[in-house]
């Protein structure tokens, strides 16, 4: 460690500012401004890290991200080392590095009695100055072993277990239902968070270390997955928790009411330059979201840039506290009260608000939600209370409560996959499923999870996958399947 | 030679048991009272012998008695050949006295068997042409000694020779009869005490008391001598042996020797070489050390070589224990090239020993080049001269003593009977010196590498260095922590917190070989040194090159390159790889470099193969005469593995040993493994002479190159050099050993997890107790380290460099250790929210990982056929608690704020927190609810005071701690802060030492010495000895139990929250599981169990950490780690940074803030931890902690142990049942008699019974002797009850001695004491002096009251907090050590004088020893005419003391002084000097430590602005002002 006093002599942390709301409400762009000062604000806050003698920080991180490794080398202005440390344990630090919620922060051993250091931000500004610097380039492989692997899915889980197979000389193949390559980063995450130019760069990396990607293509449509099976020595199923949490309430198939994944995507999509037909959009509108987690976040932030009138937020829960609570010790990380940069940017936020119907017009159309205030019960269930019914007019309600699990139907048919009682594609701890050669990964066998969880996933599977080719592996396996982060 | 007729005849005669469990005789130790007596008159007389009977009797204190009160530990007395005694009791004619040889033969009891031995040395005798004249019985009173003694007891019978043609005598005949013994002793098993023409030994298993009455030919009045040399023996056991009695042949040791494994081996390794005219035939003699000898025997076996193949009996004594001559500024060039040119012939025997020697003729004695031992001779009008370990053995009238004198470091003092004079050191060595042109011999063959031609430098690139660190397995943590700080700093790395990492067998990964070996140190039986310090008795240079014959002396023997250090870099190596070439020497030199790597698919038995093979390219070079032989493992590529590099340098030198052509040649080691300290220690203390580390160089020229330094590449390689050097001189020093040249091949190590097969075959002779692996798992592991540099998939991942590492800070992908982020929350979260149920999930994960083999307890599981009893029926946590300790930490490496919260808690539970070394606050020591029961006494004994002893529960000797055993340690300045200097006794922002020894325990019996004055001190508290987890520590629990101790501590070499160097951290000591059975097995083997308390400590989580220790003999637990997780702490391991986040380990008042633990954590803590002990004492059928004490049957090895490396291990050992003698306890039954009553001390209370009662004065008048120790501490101790810290009125109880005072004269005497000595004192006069006041001054009698007049002895007034002393006369070494607040007068000092001194004021009247003032950091010194060069040469050239006459105030302080010394003392000196006061001044120099006297005027500035110093910040400014 550069500075051991370097936790005393700076107490507090440093972000790079956003760019105005109103400025940036006027496009997709990310919200982050990049000034030639942050690497002075990125040094002085690298330079707070403890170097721990239990890095708590490494262990929050489900990556294991080497996070006073790095902290130090951004210190000594080693960017190049920095990147290949960060490299080492993440394949993705421009993803994580920008949409992670950042346990590692909540772990941090200086949040005890101080604020922590800024490691996400430490961790994006190595990558992006890593890619500014062209220290980023293909890593091929020396030699390939000839076998092959297909990755079915290309959300962060698939893409970090194709990288890894690859580089350790598979001929992997990525297929993607979609358009384009990149799943829930692509689609379900707006620009203003996450550019698409980063993904794209990512790829073109791994195209150049001989990953194929295969989009447009539906495994159980367009090829079943026995085919898929016996054209590959092994098969990745990384295919996401795409199903919604439904809103098993009166009104739910009024028109106006959308899940946050039918709304986004198409967003996405035509900022990305693509036509959508009959996109929903919140242009003018009043809209509610349901739903205070980060999709709900997305969705008020698109909302407003495409021009709502008003944007609602309705969470059922309380409103978190704004400090850690003694139930959630450190280091584990917390349910917080957080301003996103989504919030700041305009609507309301209404918690204890157990929405009991939608309402709408003669149409068919949404025009309000009837919501009451939630109760608890003593066994910790949460009803609606009653007489505490009021109307919140909208007219276009986002619902974003979430997934509950993969879909499944055409695995288990042409398969006979297993499933899990939470509809969850059944593995094994170290990812390898009943089926011989196919293994799970990412949210289709953790069910939703966070990106960070992903990439974790996706490479203790290459780990799996590599060791069931080749005898034995030496690629590193972050996690287990039944790993949880640290609970009270 | 032919098979010994009774093998076990030597052996039989002891009373040792044979190695069994962890009990290993090996482990054995004495220390010793040791004098001699001799007359200048020329005439032998029954006086004599008779002096040195009662001075014999005289040192019984310093013997000891086992169990059995009459089997004493060993006694004897040398004298000359009694001849006109022996004529009259031999039935035959003798030729003249000097024609004979007499000897006494301890015979097998058995009367056939004796009958047949006889007959056989008849024969030999025959052979060697020597005519038996006879054969004697030797009277014994055979029923006087106990039964073990009786039991053990030989038939003792002298033998009579003589020459046929009678034409030898002296030593001639000694040489002939020398070849007698020594057949008899390798071909019958035969001993003989002795067997000489011109001295005879009387010894056995005796007390001091039995030895005459049992040899009642020592009674008879015709029995006369001129010289008798005495010795008593203080064994750490209770197995004293007949043969290992002293006095040997030649000497009586008092004292050890630390490189013994060493200095045997190079023997062995000699006998190749050896050859004299004066001894025939050496083949039927050898081995010249023989085995089971013990240190002292062996030491007696070689010195007796050298004597008799023709040098004199001095010569031979400076060969083997040179002074320290290579830093001597001040020495002759003949007399530094006569060591110089013998430094080649042999290594020195080093480690505390006075030394005591004779021929017949001359007697003399020495001691070891640090003085660690005291000597004391007088010498009366009428000839008679004594010298003995302490004042007072023989009741001389002072008015007939003309010459008084000390032993001094460096000093031999000898005295010839025949001259009848005493020889004077200089006359001794000028004339040895003068004897063979040993500086010319010298100078003209020594070659130095500056003068050898340059060679260009090798830089390699990048990507080769990193893919040669993989192949040796390096980590980026290990490039980070331990490389880059050595880098910049040319210091050794520190960290803190212990370690809590599996030992290298038990870890899943692969380890270097280096991480099998624990480092040994010195602890009780011999001191550790202070390489520091005491830099000037060291020494890391030396010469290498083939050795020729011992016993001859030519120009030849000097023909050496001379290396000043031992780790050299890539271009000195190629110098020495390229020495043919050099024109200079015109090819005198060669060297064969040979390569150490091996086909790494051939596993185990490729290895083994290739070590044959490398041994006939080792034994071809040597044959050819290379001189150097480079043992390289550069190199290797896909194919070819390096060979651990200290396989290879061992497995050489064993078979060189073997060979016997060791010292043909010189090793150098060109190893990429080594990147470490321990391993460059390992490496020489297995033979190497010097090692490259070339890819430790490397790479630090790499982190350069890249920015990652501080410095130039260059500077980078010459830091680690630097670091890597210095760092093994502390590893020596650890174990008390001073010259590289002694430590080379000393193996001071001991191996944990290697088989017993690989130890026999390449590590011979090393300790290595629970077996472990072998070739094919070391093979296993550096396959596995190549894989990393050429993986068989041929593909290099991705980002992935070196390995993360994770043993020093946790990692995911790391080493793993018991303390993770999750057994960290769990523990602190069950703990805060009093949740047990968590705290299950704690103890489950410990405990689990443990299953995972992460401890030795892990291999062990609880005994599944034992009946369980009803939970219910167990004893309370109320009561299993009170058997809990907080481990010791100081007040000063924590905070206030964590160090009360723990003895709050502790005090709430009935358990015991410590105070650590640091004292404590006279607030805190008088609140029952904030004060610590155990009171800690370390080496810097700071804040030790009569006070603090005064009022401890328990009182606890640290010999050692977990993270650094064997090391000091120092609280640098700026941690100083003004509330720890108050309770420490020193000056805030000065930096304190605690040296590595206790400065009054180099030995047991001065360990007994401290715990006697401890009890003294206070006498209802519990005295424990701490110590740490090596090999031994049972002997030496053993040897603390003889001592009288009330509880033994072993510590396992992983705890430790203090800061310590990382090489210390991991790599010295072992666990307590091991130390602990070794422990209660020894104890218990010896009887002595009974009397004393074990406690255990080290990495305790769990409570079945705390059965597992209870079940291996434990009866207390110490924890320190763990509540200090609960207090908050979440291992930063930074404590010796003063920056942790949490409060716990700072004293940063900010930080301090952030502390969060309560005493209710603590208490959950404690009773969860109880809780779980009840389960499993319920399950294991135990209703309380105490019937579970030593019941080691209910421990099991686990079956199953799937571990690919510790499926070798056998822990057996450790759960090996002792085999107690009858009536043995397996637990602490009864306390020990720690002779109170019988002190002198009991009279004086009495009569001071008044001044006690109210303080009315009181004047005593008593007379003192030897045997009279810690005179005035009880009574300190009853003042100090009823008066606290303030005493009384000084002089409020007068008390005047006469006589010669024993060990520790006034030790801790309080304020109102004061005590007036008439005559002499001893060792540690005014120890932890707290106010009271000593005077020493001569006999009223005495006519040599002159300066040169040695009126008391070594380290006086150590760690004293106040009080006066006046000494009148000379002292010994160390005088004035940690003195940090009493006023000190003496008349002249030895060597070391006020060493770490912190505080106080010292006058010297005289001359000084040499390093005056090393680590003086406060307090002021006036010296009469300073000689600068005596002063520490660090000190003086860095000013680090700042040198400068008297100014006002200084001139009426010592004025004062003058004229009370002369008051006091009627001091001749001081009278002197008054009488012209002016001039006398003037003389004076004031040595005052720099930065102490900038802190004190800031201090005096802030004191009269009224600063608040805690306020944040305020501390931190006085500290800049004083640096400026």
């Amino acid at each position: 460690m550069a500075d051991p006093r370097g936790f005393l002599k700076v107490r507090e942390r440093e972000l790079p500012a956003y760019r105005p709301v109103p400025v940036r409400l006027m496009d997709w762009r990310e919200v982050h401004e990049h000034r030639a000062e942050d690497s002075a604000i990125v040094k002085v806050q690298a330079g707070r890290c403890m170097d721990c003698g239990i890095p708590f920080c490494h262990q929050g991180c489900p990556l294991g991200n080497l996070i006073p490794d790095w902290n130090d080398l951004v210190w000594r202005d080693q960017w190049e080392d920095a990147i290949d440390r960060l490299h080492a344990t993440n394949n993705f630090p421009e993803f994580t590095g920008r949409v992670c919620p950042a346990p590692c922060e909540s772990s941090c051993v200086l949040g005890i009695n101080q604020p922590a250091v800024t490691i996400k931000n430490v961790e994006v500004s190595i990558i992006d100055e890593a890619f500014a610097r062209g220290y980023v380039v293909p890593q091929i492989p020396q030699r390939l072993t000839g076998k092959t692997v297909a990755v079915v899915g290309s959300g962060p889980a698939g893409l970090a277990a194709a990288q890894q197979l690859t580089r350790a000389g598979h001929t992997v193949a990525v297929y993607e239902r979609d358009a384009t390559i990149g799943g829930l980063l692509r689609y379900g995450i707006p620009d203003f968070k996450l550019e698409k130019t980063h993904i794209d760069r990512r790829l073109a990396q791994m195209e150049a270390e001989g990953t194929r990607f295969r989009p447009g293509v539906e495994i159980g449509v367009d090829i079943t997955w026995d085919e898929l099976r016996s054209r590959f020595d092994a098969v990745v199923l990384a295919t996401g928790a795409t199903v919604p949490r439904e809103l098993p309430i009166p009104g739910n198939d009024l028109e106006g009411v959308h899940y946050a994944m039918e709304f986004l995507p198409q967003a996405n999509a035509v900022v990305a330059g693509e036509t959508v037909e009959d996109q929903i959009l919140a242009t003018g509108k009043h809209v509610v979201v349901i739903g205070g987690g980060d999709t709900g976040s997305d969705c008020i932030g698109t909302s407003l840039r495409q021009g709502a009138a008003s944007v609602t937020t309705l969470a059922i829960g309380k409103k978190p506290p704004t400090s850690r609570p003694e139930n959630q010790p450190w280091p584990t990380d917390p349910l917080l009260f957080e301003v996103s940069s989504s919030h700041a940017e305009g609507g309301e936020r209404d918690y204890l608000a157990s929405t009991v119907e939608l309402i709408g017009d003669e149409h068919g159309h949404v025009t309000g939600l009837k919501v009451a205030t939630t109760e608890y019960l003593p066994d910790g269930r949460r009803v609606p209370q009653a007489g505490t019914e009021r109307i919140i007019p909208a007219d276009l309600v986002l619902v974003a409560m979430g997934f509950t699990g993969p879909e499944t139907s055409l695995l288990v048919q042409q398969t006979g996959a297993g499933l899990t009682s939470r509809g969850l594609v059944a593995r094994n701890d170290d990812f390898s499923s009943a089926l011989p050669g196919v293994f799970v990964t990412g949210d289709a066998g953790r069910g939703q999870s966070l990106i960070v969880w992903a990439i974790a996933e996706g490479r203790a599977t290459a780990a799996t996958v590599d060791a069931y080719l080749q005898g034995t592996t030496e690629l590193p396996a972050p996690v287990r399947a039944t790993t949880v982060a640290l609970r009270p | 030679m032919t098979t010994p007729l009774h093998s076990a005849t030597s052996s039989a005669m002891s009373a040792a048991p044979a190695a069994q469990g962890l009990y290993d005789p090996r482990a054995e130790h004495d220390a010793c009272g040791v004098a001699f007596v001799a007359t200048l008159r020329g005439t032998p007389g029954r006086d004599i012998v008779d002096a040195g009977l009662t001075a014999l009797l005289n040192l019984d204190h310093r013997g000891a008695v086992g169990a059995e009160e009459n089997s004493g530990d060993g006694a004897g007395i040398l004298t000359q050949i009694p001849d006109a005694f022996i004529r009259d009791v031999v039935a035959v004619d003798l030729p003249p006295v000097g024609s004979y040889a007499i000897g006494m033969a301890f015979l097998p009891q058995d009367a056939a068997e004796a009958a047949e031995v006889v007959g056989a040395v008849e024969l030999i005798a025959a052979q060697e042409r020597l005519e038996v004249l006879a054969w004697r019985d030797v009277p014994v009173t055979a029923d006087l000694v106990g039964p073990s003694a009786r039991a053990s007891m030989p038939t003792f019978r002298q033998l009579v020779v003589a020459d046929p043609e009678r034409k030898l005598s002296g030593i001639e005949l000694d040489r002939r009869t020398y070849r007698l013994r020594k057949r008899s002793e390798n071909e019958l098993g035969l001993f003989f005490a002795s067997l000489s023409a011109r001295t005879l030994t009387y010894k056995g298993m005796l007390t001091t008391a039995q030895l005459e009455p049992f040899f009642p030919d020592l009674s008879d009045p015709r029995y006369a001598s001129e010289l008798a040399l005495v010795h008593s023996r203080f064994s750490t056991n209770t197995f004293p042996s007949w043969p290992l009695a002293q006095p040997f042949r030649m000497i009586a040791h008092n004292g050890e020797i630390n490189t013994v494994r060493g200095n045997r081996n190079w023997m062995a390794a000699r006998q190749g070489k050896l050859a004299s005219e004066h001894l025939g035939d050496l083949a039927p003699l050898l081995p010249v050390c023989s085995d089971g000898a013990s240190d002292s025997a062996s030491f007696d076996e070689v010195l007796e070589l050298l004597h008799l193949g023709g040098r004199s009996l001095p010569h031979a004594v400076l060969m083997m224990v040179p002074e320290a001559w290579e830093n001597h500024a001040e020495m002759s060039p003949e007399r530094r090239a006569f060591y110089e040119f013998h430094a080649n012939l042999i290594e020195a025997w080093d480690g505390p020993a006075c030394l005591n020697f004779t021929d017949g003729t001359l007697i003399g004695a020495v001691l070891d080049r640090n003085g660690l031992r005291p000597g004391r001779f007088w010498v009366t009008e009428d000839g008679l001269v004594v010298l003995a370990s302490e004042a007072g053995v023989l009741d001389i009238d002072p008015a007939t003593v003309v010459q008084k004198g000390r032993l001094e470091p460096g000093r031999m003092f000898l005295v010839d009977t025949a001259a009848g004079r005493i020889v004077p050191d200089d006359e001794i060595k000028s004339q040895l010196a003068a004897q063979r042109p040993y500086k010319q011999w010298v100078e003209e063959n020594s070659v130095f590498l500056d003068a050898l031609p340059d060679r260009e430098h090798v830089v390699h690139s990048p990507a080769s260095v990193q893919r040669r660190q993989r192949a040796f397995g390096y980590t980026e943590e290990e490039v980070k922590i331990l490389l880059t700080p050595m880098a910049n700093t040319a210091a050794e790395p520190l960290g803190a917190m212990g370690t809590d990492t599996p030992i290298a067998v038990l870890s899943s990964r692969p380890r270097l070989l280096f991480d099998y070996f624990t480092q040994m140190f010195a602890q009780v039986t011999n001191p550790p040194l202070d390489a520091i310090r005491e830099e000037l008795v060291t020494s890391i240079g030396g010469a290498i090159g083939p050795e020729p014959n011992l016993l001859s002396d030519t120009a030849e023997h000097a023909r050496k390159v001379v290396l000043s250090f031992p780790v050299i870099d890539n271009d000195d190596l190629a110098k020495i790889i390229n020495i043919h070439k050099a024109p200079s020497l015109g090819g005198t030199f060669d060297a064969t470099t040979i390569r150490g790597l091996f086909r790494v698919d051939g596993g185990g038995e490729g290895l083994r193969d290739r070590l044959e093979e490398i041994f006939d390219e080792v034994d071809l070079a040597v044959a050819q005469g290379t001189s150097f032989i480079v043992l390289s493992d550069r190199d290797s590529y896909q194919d070819y593995a390096p060979i651990p590099s200290l396989l290879l340098v061992s497995a050489v030198h064993h078979h060189l040993l073997r060979k016997h052509t060791r010292t043909q040649v010189s090793l150098i080691v060109e190893a990429g493994d080594v990147r470490e300290v321990h391993h460059t220690a390992l490496l020489i203390g297995y033979g190497a002479a010097a090692v490259n580390p070339y890819l430790a160089m490397e790479t630090v020229e790499d982190l350069a190159k890249s920015g990652y330094l501080d410095v130039t590449p260059d500077k980078a390689v010459k830091n680690l050099i630097k670091a890597l050097g210095k760092g093994v001189l502390k590893v020596m020093s650890k174990m008390g050993i001073s010259t590289m040249s002694s430590y080379r091949g000393a193996q001071v190590f001991e191996a944990l997890g290697l088989s017993h097969e690989l130890i026999g075959d390449y590590f011979t002779g090393t300790t290595s107790r629970l077996g472990g692996i072998g070739l094919d798992v070391i093979a296993a592991e550096v396959a596995a380290r190549h894989t990393e540099a050429y993986p068989s998939s041929g593909n290099f991942q991705a980002h992935q460099r070196l390995a993360v590492g994770g043993e020093y800070q946790w990692r995911r992908d790391g080493e793993e250790h018991l303390f993770d982020p999750e057994t960290v929350f769990r523990l602190q979260h069950s703990t805060r929210t009093r949740q047990f149920d968590v705290f299950r999930e704690y103890t489950q994960r410990v405990d689990d990982q443990t299953a995972r083999l992460m401890t030795l307890r892990g291999l062990l599981q609880f005994s599944g056929d034992r009946t369980p009893v009803p939970l219910d029926e167990v004893e309370p946590v109320s009561e299993i608690v009170k058997r809990f300790n907080t481990g010791a930490m100081s007040y000063g490496s924590i905070s206030q704020e964590a160090h009360e919260t723990l003895a709050i808690a502790m005090n709430r539970l009935g358990a015991r927190s410590n105070t650590g070394e640091g004292g404590e606050d006279s607030e805190r020591l008088h609140d029952p609810e904030r004060r610590s029961k155990v009171k800690q006494i370390a080496s810097g004994r700071f804040g030790v005071t009569s006070e603090y002893l005064t009022f401890a529960d328990d009182i606890q000797i640290k010999l050692a701690q977990g993270a650094k055993p064997g090391e000091g340690g120092q609280l640098p300045g700026h941690k100083v802060y003004p509330w720890v200097a108050k309770t420490r006794h020193s000056t805030p922002g000065v930096g304190l030492i605690s040296p590595p020894p206790h400065h009054d325990i180099y030995s047991i019996e001065d360990l007994a010495q401290l715990i006697h004055d401890a009890k003294n001190a206070n006498p209802s508290a519990r005295i424990h000895v701490k110590l740490v987890s090596e090999f031994g520590v049972g002997t030496v629990a053993t040897g603390v139990s003889k001592a009288h101790a009330d509880v033994v501590l072993i510590s396992g070499h992983d705890g430790g929250t203090g800061a310590s160097p990382l090489t210390s951290l991991k790599h010295a000591g072992t666990p307590w599981e091991i130390g602990l059975a070794e422990t209660q097995q020894t104890l218990v083997l010896n009887n002595l169990r009974d009397r004393i308390v074990v406690q255990v400590d080290g990495q305790m989580k769990t409570g079945r950490d705390v059965i597992i220790g209870a079940l291996l003999g434990a009866e207390e637990f110490g924890f320190a780690t763990a509540p200090m997780v609960v207090s908050g702490c979440i291992m930063m391991r930074v404590c010796h940074l003063d920056t942790c986040p949490v409060g716990v380990a700072t004293q940063n008042p900010e930080l301090r803030k952030r502390f969060t633990g309560s005493p209710e954590f603590v208490v959950n803590f404690f009773e969860f931890i109880a809780e779980e002990v009840r389960e499993h004492l319920a399950a294991l059928g135990f209703r309380t902690l105490e019937e579970a004490v030593g019941q080691v049957q209910a421990l099991d090895t686990r079956k199953a142990v799937d571990h690919w490396k510790a499926q070798g291990l056998d822990l057996a050992p450790v759960l090996a049942v002792p085999q107690p003698v009858e009536g043995s306890s397996l637990r602490n039954t009864t306390t020990q008699d720690h002779g109170l009553a019988r002190a002198l001390d009991n009279q004086l209370i009495a009569s001071a019974a008044a001044a006690l009662e109210d303080g009315t004065p009181v004047s005593i008048d008593v007379p003192v002797r030897n045997v009279n120790r810690t005179v005035g501490t009880m009574l300190g101790h009853e003042v100090t009850k009823r008066y606290g810290g303030d005493g009384l009125p000084d002089d409020t109880i007068d008390v005047t001695l006469t006589g010669s005072a024993g060990q520790s004269l006034g030790a801790f005497l309080p304020r109102g004491i004061t005590l007036r000595l008439f005559g002499d004192a001893n060792d540690y006069v005014g120890k932890g002096l707290s106010g009271g006041r000593i005077v020493v001054r001569p006999d009223r009698s005495a006519v040599l009251t002159g300066a040169s007049n040695v009126i008391a002895g070594n380290v006086i007034g150590y760690g004293a907090t106040g009080g006066e002393i006046f000494l009148r006369g000379l002292v010994g070494e160390r005088f004035g050590v940690r003195n940090s607040g009493a006023t000190l007068v003496v008349e002249g000092v030895g060597d070391h004088g006020c060493e770490y001194m912190t505080g106080g004021t010292v006058l010297v009247l005289g001359n000084t020893g040499r390093n005056f003032g090393a680590g003086m950091s406060g307090g002021t010194a006036y010296v009469l005419d300073l000689r600068e060069e005596a002063l520490n040469t660090v000190a003086a050239t860095t000013g680090e003391l700042t040198l400068s006459g008297l100014d006002d105030d200084d001139l009426v302080l010592v004025e004062g002084l003058l004229r009370r010394h002369a008051e006091e003392t009627g001091s001749r000196v001081a009278e002197a000097l008054l009488a012209d006061l002016p001039t006398s001044l003037a003389r004076f120099t004031k040595v005052l430590p720099t930065e102490y006297a900038r802190i004190r005027t800031a201090l005096a500035k802030a004191d009269a602005d009224s600063v608040d110093l805690s306020v944040p910040g305020a501390w931190e400014e006085i500290l800049e002002v004083a640096r400026g």
